[in-house]
């Protein structure tokens, strides 16, 4: 059953350390403020899955929250590298990473398997690619009927899925539109699920056959205007493509991601804070 | 790189463009294919279906995205659907007629890598990964490559192969179950090269104008060998360059940052 709390108060009843844990959002809602939450409230040992762990999960694994990335791709999109993922994956900073490689159609059939309770996905893939050899997670296995060899990888069936969406209502039913990516079948696959939303409504006013999550499949609720800010929400305002530019330079050092991260998330109070504090940076770079 | 009046970047965006059929519903990749399928869109192909594995079928943008998942692929498309249909009906269900894709590294066998160079372990460099390349490249009815040419990534040995071309050559794609024909084309800022029949090798099926034999040979880190029947690729026209250079002009006006980035 939902219930509307702060994010602050969400990630510390929902989210544990060493839990495995999903934000998901496909360049569209990702849900930003909760993790920097999860930043600010220093949780450890996360086990991190995502299609496209992008600067969410780069400001994650450079502030040493997890221990494992499970993922598909992971880069700067339209911009290059992930600086810190990198530096995690090629010299161990700041700890050693774990990762768990798959592709965008394996992880979004294994998102399937587990909202729909099966232990694994069945998909046509990786015929003659390394896959199969580097990594003992991909299997075959064989049809009953026609005989067909076909890849078999395990479900993902997150202890916690945190998603962003548009809208929520006072039961805490929750609406989202636009490029939804895999964020309806984490929520289900997950044992916990929390929702940032940029607006509560009194009704959802949703036609019939609208991606809504029902109040009873959702932990927390949270009003969290702007918060897949530096990606965009359909409907609310644009992918701030600026700052995923800026994300380069300020994540290529160890010194100036620290900095960053100290003087922007960790020394913030929450994501409203973080908004101004961004907004006085760079209204006072652009000045100069 | 300047010759003749266009850039060796406009010439690959062009030959690739020019391989898209119209009414060929396409997969497309961010970057370098996105732009050249949208130039083939508003060129010679109106009714090209551009599928984007973000969820949009039928995108239509009036720029270019940045990113896979832009607002603007959803508001211009026939249809938005979640990420795991596109994966699952529409992409591994065989309704896609060609895969663009670009590559970081490939071989002479049209396989590629966006894994990793050096050991998986402890990589040299540490590159995206597969995201949606693996399957789009064994479940399209064919595919079409675009990437930069050179010996850092037209390699004699794939470190891994994320993406599979023709394997080992000959008919090992098929003996591997593969169902789609696989990379038709492979076009480059230097030439087009494409499968030989029987061995499946990569050989240069046309020089773009003012690219050495020598300049090829020098950017290709196997022995490249040229088709028998290999000449000059056609020129861009003055129509195709006016047209990539207004779509190039008018996402760096809406992006604040020139578009053609991979």
């Amino acid at each position: 059953m939902a219930e509307w709390v702060s994010l602050s108060e969400a990630i510390a009843t929902h989210l544990h350390d060493g839990d495995f844990v999903a934000l998901e959002g496909f360049t569209h809602l990702i849900p930003f403020a909760a993790g920097h939450e999860i930043v600010r409230q220093g949780r450890r040992r996360l086990r991190l899955v995502r299609m496209t762990p992008d600067l969410i999960y780069d400001q994650l694994i450079g502030a040493g929250c997890a221990d494992k990335l499970t993922f598909s791709w992971g880069g700067n999109p339209g911009v290059g590298s992930l600086h810190r993922f990198r530096d995690a994956v090629e010299n161990g900073w700041p700890g050693p990473l774990q990762i768990e490689e798959r592709s965008h159609s394996d992880l979004a059939n294994a998102y399937v398997a587990g909202a729909a309770n099966l232990p694994f996905a069945v998909l046509r893939a990786y015929a003659g690619t390394s896959f199969e050899e580097a990594f003992p997670h991909i299997r075959r296995v064989t049809c009953p009927f026609t005989g067909e060899r076909l890849a078999a990888t395990p479900s993902i069936r997150p202890d916690v899925t945190i998603i962003h969406a548009q809208k929520a209502d006072r039961k805490g039913n929750v609406l989202l539109w636009g490029i939804l990516g895999v964020q309806k079948e984490a929520v289900l696959a997950a044992k916990r699920a929390v929702v940032t939303v940029e607006e509560r409504v009194e009704a959802l006013d949703a036609p019939p056959n609208a991606c809504v999550l029902p109040h009873w499949v959702v932990s927390a609720v949270c009003l969290v205007p702007r918060g897949a800010t530096p990606s965009y929400a359909h409907g609310y305002y644009e992918r701030d493509n600026a700052f995923y530019q800026l994300w380069d330079a300020i994540s290529r050092e160890r010194d100036s991601f620290a900095a960053w991260l100290k003087r922007h998330v960790l020394d913030t109070a929450n994501f409203g804070e973080y908004l101004r504090v961004q907004a006085e940076h760079r209204a006072l770079e652009s000045a100069q | 790189m300047t010759m003749a009046g266009f850039t060796s970047d406009e010439m690959m965006t062009v030959a690739a463009a020019r391989r898209l059929g119209n009414g060929a519903v396409c997969f497309v990749g961010i970057g370098l294919p996105s732009t050249a399928a949208n130039l083939a869109r508003l060129l010679h192909a109106p009714d090209v279906v551009l599928i984007y594995e973000s969820g949009p079928i039928g995108a239509k943008p009036a720029v270019l995205p940045l990113s896979i998942g832009d607002g603007i692929l959803a508001e211009t498309a026939d249809t938005v659907v979640s990420t795991p249909e596109i994966f699952r009906y529409w992409l591994q269900g065989e309704r896609i007629d060609v895969g663009f894709l670009g590559a970081a590294q490939i071989d002479r066998f049209a396989n590629i890598n966006t894994t990793v160079i050096g050991d998986y372990q402890r990589p040299t460099v540490r590159l995206p990964g597969a995201g949606g390349a693996p399957e789009i490249s064994t479940s399209a009815m064919e595919v079409l490559v675009i990437a930069k040419q050179s010996k850092r990534s037209f390699v004699e040995r794939l470190d891994f192969i994320t993406s599979a071309g023709f394997l080992g050559g000959g008919n090992a794609r098929e003996r591997a179950g593969i169902r789609g024909r696989g990379p038709v084309a492979v076009i480059t800022d230097l030439c087009v090269l494409r499968p030989e029949e029987g061995s499946r090798e990569l050989v240069v099926a046309s020089i773009h104008p003012g690219v050495t034999r020598e300049k090829i040979h020098a950017n290709t880190g196997w022995d490249v060998r040229f088709d028998r029947d290999c000449g000059e690729t056609d020129a861009p026209t003055e129509v195709e360059l006016v047209v990539l250079r207004d779509l190039l002009a008018r996402t760096a006006a809406a992006h604040g940052k020139v578009g053609n980035a991979a």
